[in-house]
């Protein structure tokens, strides 16, 4: 029996081999650089050096929970009204929302950066002097801007599938629009918001290039500091960093998917 | 309330498309800025043309782009069919899970483990030319986080189809690798080509983890656009990228009408039987 | 153990000198791989961005045109093969020594920095060649670039490509011509916002220490503390720290003022004219990027090929119209179409009245030498990092991005408790109940 059941899964063979090569032996590797110094000796040096990028890894932290939430706040009604119009219109909003992600994202974010500047496009168009490239907001904007759309699928791909028919339930039961929303709808898409929640977080944490350009280099973020330290050669101050904010991330995730209870593959549409 | 949510979207999508307009707009400047619209022309698609720098970097995107599509759908799809048929949970569990990790990790972290194990690799094979393993490493890094995409969107269309086709079709004689390729793979076909699509865009956008892989003989574009960090981006790029999303914009607009009208057929054929 | 590498560090030239000399000139290079006829070999040239002349608008595609030459004139001499340059391009000298040092990638010609050269030398990763034999062209090389005090005293290492100094730009419409002059500028409340800073610490300490009167090659960590704290009272002014987007802040007009490299001064003059430029008294940096082949280099032999090849008139010119940098080619400055084509405003900016008299008139006029950079001490280079990673913490946060941050926080944390609550007490409720029906 024992023989079948192992026959049944080889073709999950190729991948495990692939997984445990290139995904778990890399970060095993990060691991090993992390503790050593630059010799090759065991090391708590680098571990001990993180403390200086507290204030980096908090104002990353902060800067992304606001991007997420904004993505949130403005990705669910978008997701919940793209859900509720007709196929085909659904069909072309999506298409619509997928349509930026073509062009790449150092392109997209030098273009709000052109408009945005200082001497940009919009402040020549309207004469105005409006200094927005360099704070934390043009930051924010551009993690929104650029990672709403992760937010938007897995939301309206976990709405389209709850049943039309739940509305005239709740209402017939005595729900008022409003009650249905929050009581009903809102906890049946937890796992879109979940998906999608980690997928607007996770790449706006470690983000380098949209902080570069749309933070004017005031102020750095942690991916920032990773990438620096790979540019300057100091890897194993980079792998140590990299190696607490995986864990972290890991761990967040962990939780947060504990409130999703247990529902697979919400995120894809 | 259905203007409400009409005037809405009108909002998100022009302040999503505002620099995408913008970005094309300039891409017809006729000087070369990408603040200042002076006049229109079509000197910088001209430029465009007249660069191989660009052409080879686009080249070796799209190889890059289908080459890892194709690598990762293949495993992705047979992982997730051997990944339904696990029996123990924990393993089910923990595979899942790792294959996850290049989803939910940072790409700069992914991207700096790819490349410390490569220099690794280097190290025990005693390869002294990064250049001769790059492409090797870049399809590697590339597939590696394309996998959990694929099988996440495989994973689902195989756990909703159960098992009864294919018992069936072992019933009648089918071999299982022939029940899979005959009966099931047509079956979950949407989300094999939806998982392959995704690792395909992803692929083609990728910048973080090509950043920290990439060999100098094989510069893709996001790689060509950083790089040109010591001037500046001039609209070139804009108007290679006015191209790709025209060129797109058309690929969409053409599957959704033969769809759309595929859809219609299906209706009256129905209607027809009715 | 430092000491053994010493001496094999001064050995090695010695020993390659006496392994050319020994063997016969026609004879390739000792460690020229072996090629056969109707080989293609690539030549990996790894410059900076947009350093290059490449066709754009009709000018010379220079790395097509090598490519050209060689196959058609020198295939033979090098036993029938065909040469194809990869060229690829970095951003900084920090990621192309990353990516040689660290990703192990080999290239056949790089483009450095001085300080960068000078501790590239110093790992051992450069080749060294008896540059003025191997490189006929070499002749055309200013006399005053053939050997550097700072990085390559015995000229032996490296070929010049550029030069150039670091000075100050203004838009002249926002600046009052009375305040400019010095690096002070740079700290001149009255412009405040309008103020673009270097986003490398290499450059952006050196601007205070200029104005401070230090040493920018100083071993004093002091020294570094005091520009830094210079810096942070920069900081508030400042309306970022900038690389390439200074072309585009400048020419924009979104900012006022930025330190940059002449060269590209010249650039953004071109399309916008408010733009002016000067060399601030108090000192500035001069630097040279020159070409150098990697110890690890496959193909020593065509990299020179390659070399002398940038050196010719045509592809000399090409490159120093397209960048726009000055350029140490005897072939280059002399050249009347090209100062024609330069103008001059930018020939004089560039060169003074000949490549050496740039340092020399800045001398005239301020009674000092502009200055190099050395390569830092690796203490100073931790220090240095540590300091410019603390200026970009410092004063980073603001008070909305707290109160918001934790407020999101909060008000997550309150519904997932809320909800768990709710549960546990709705699922009491039901197993109550059943329990109550069960019973009755």
């Amino acid at each position: 029996m024992k023989k079948k059941s192992l026959m049944r899964s080889i073709a999950a063979a190729p991948h495990i081999f692939w997984a445990v090569l290139f995904i778990v032996l890399p970060l095993i590797i990060v691991g090993v650089y992390a503790f050593t110094d630059a010799e090759g000796n065991f090391s708590l040096a680098n571990i001990a050096a993180l403390t200086d990028y507290v204030p980096i890894f908090w104002l990353s932290l902060e800067l992304s929970v606001i991007a997420t939430a904004v993505c949130l706040v403005i990705g669910y009604p978008l997701a919940y009204i793209i859900a509720k119009s007709s196929p085909r219109a659904q069909k072309i909003f999506i298409m619509l929302l997928m349509l930026p992600m073509w062009t790449n994202l150092l392109i997209r974010t030098y273009s709000i950066m052109a408009i945005l500047d200082d001497g940009g496009f919009l402040n020549t168009l309207l004469n105005t002097s409006f200094h927005i490239v360099g704070t934390k907001g043009a930051v924010i904007f551009g993690m929104v801007y650029d990672f709403l759309p992760y937010m938007v699928l897995p939301i309206y791909t976990c709405v389209s599938k709850i049943d039309k028919h739940m509305w005239e339930a709740a209402s017939d039961l005595g729900c008022s629009p409003v009650k249905t929303m929050l009581k009903v709808i809102f906890p049946l898409s937890m796992s879109g918001i979940i998906s999608g929640v980690t997928m607007v977080l996770v790449p706006s944490i470690s983000t380098f290039y949209i902080s570069q350009k749309l933070g004017g280099g005031t102020f750095e973020l942690i991916g920032d500091t990773i990438e620096r330290q790979f540019v300057t050669g100091a890897l194993n101050v980079g792998a140590a960093i990299s190696l607490v904010m995986m864990v972290l991330i890991l761990i967040s995730i962990t939780v947060m998917n504990r409130f999703s209870e247990g529902d697979e593959g919400g995120i894809i549409v | 309330m259905k203007y409400a949510s009409r005037i809405y979207l009108c909002l998100i999508f022009s302040v999503l498309y505002i620099p995408i307009f913008t970005l094309i707009l300039f891409s017809f400047n006729v000087e070369n800025s990408t603040a200042e619209f002076a006049g229109f022309s079509l000197r910088w698609y001209i430029e465009l043309f007249n660069s191989p720098e660009t052409f080879t970097a686009l080249r070796n995107t799209l190889l890059l782009a289908v080459l890892s599509a194709l690598l990762s759908t293949v495993i992705g799809t047979a992982a997730a069919e051997g990944i339904y048929k696990m029996r123990s949970r924990f393993i089910k569990g923990a595979i899942t899970s790792v294959t996850n990790i290049p989803m939910m990790n940072p790409d700069i972290v992914t991207g700096m483990s790819m490349m410390l194990f490569f220099a690794a690799v280097m190290g025990i094979f005693k390869i002294s030319d990064y250049n001769e393993i790059g492409f090797a490493a870049m399809l590697i890094a590339h597939t590696t986080f394309c996998l959990p995409y694929v099988i996440l969107s495989v994973l689902p269309r195989i756990n909703e189809l159960g098992d009864s086709l294919s018992e069936a079709a072992l019933d009648l004689g089918c071999t299982p690798v022939s029940a899979f390729f005959r009966v099931k793979l047509p079956n979950i076909m949407p989300g094999v080509i939806s998982g392959m699509v995704m690792a395909f865009t992803l692929s083609l956008d990728d910048f973080v983890i090509s950043y920290f892989v990439g060999p100098t003989n094989f510069q893709t574009l996001p790689l060509l656009i950083y790089s040109m960090t010591k001037k500046k981006v001039t609209p070139d790029m804009y108007a290679l990228s006015t191209i790709i999303i025209v060129s797109v914009f058309i690929l969409l607009i053409i599957s959704n009408i033969r769809s759309g009208k595929r859809a219609d057929e299906n209706k009256r054929k129905r209607g027809a039987v009715k | 153990m430092k000491k053994i590498i010493a001496l094999l560090f001064t050995l090695l030239p010695i020993f390659l000198l006496l392994s050319c000399s020994g063997g016969s000139p026609e004879a390739p290079d000792a460690q020229a791989p072996r090629r056969e006829r109707g080989d293609v070999v690539t030549l990996n040239v790894y410059n900076w961005g947009e350093y290059i002349s490449d066709g754009f608008e009709g000018s010379l595609d220079t790395n097509a045109a090598f490519e050209e030459y060689f196959n058609t004139h020198l295939s033979e001499k090098y036993g029938g093969i065909t040469v194809e340059v990869n060229y690829t391009t970095f951003a900084n000298n920090e990621e192309m020594y990353s990516k040689l040092k660290n990703s192990a990638v080999v290239y056949d010609i790089v483009v450095p920095s001085d300080y960068m050269i000078e501790k590239m030398i110093a790992e051992d990763m450069l080749l060294a060649f008896d540059v003025a034999a191997d490189i006929p062209n070499y002749v055309y090389i200013d006399e005053a670039f053939r050997s550097s005090p700072y990085y390559d005293p015995t000229a032996q290492y490296t070929v010049p490509y550029t030069y150039g100094m670091m000075g100050i730009i203004y838009n002249t419409a926002m600046v009052d011509e009375a305040d400019i002059g010095s690096w002070d500028l740079m700290w001149n409340d009255k412009y405040a916002g309008k103020i673009l800073q270097f986003n490398n610490p290499r450059d952006a300490f050196a601007t205070a220490m200029y104005l401070l009167g230090l040493d920018v090659n100083s071993n004093d960590r002091d020294d570094w503390a005091a520009a830094y704290d210079k810096l942070l009272l920069q900081k508030p002014l400042v309306q970022g720290y900038v690389n390439d987007e200074v072309f585009n802040k400048m020419t924009s007009e979104s900012a006022a003022i930025a330190p940059y490299y002449v060269g590209d001064f010249i650039t953004m003059a071109d399309q916008e004219e408010n733009l002016a430029f000067y060399y601030p008294k108090e000192g500035v940096n001069y630097f040279v990027d020159a070409m150098c082949i990697p110890k690890s280099s496959k193909n020593p032999d065509i990299a020179k090929e390659y070399m002398n090849f940038m050196l010719s008139e045509e592809a000399a010119i090409a490159n120093a119209e397209y960048i726009g940098y000055a350029s140490p080619n005897t072939l280059v400055y002399e050249n009347e179409e090209y100062r024609e084509y330069m103008g001059e405003f930018a020939i004089d900016l560039l060169y003074g009245y000949s490549p050496d008299e740039v340092n020399a008139s800045y001398n005239a006029i301020y009674g000092k030498d502009a200055s190099c950079y050395h390569n830092f001490t690796p203490d100073i280079q931790s220090r240095v990092n540590t300091l410019w990673e603390n200026l970009k913490i410092a004063d980073s946060t603001e008070l909305w991005v707290h109160v918001t941050a934790g407020l999101i926080v909060a008000a997550v944390l309150a519904l997932a408790i809320g909800t768990t609550y709710i549960k546990k007490k709705r699922s009491k409720f039901y197993r109550e109940r059943d329990k109550k029906a069960k019973k009755s």
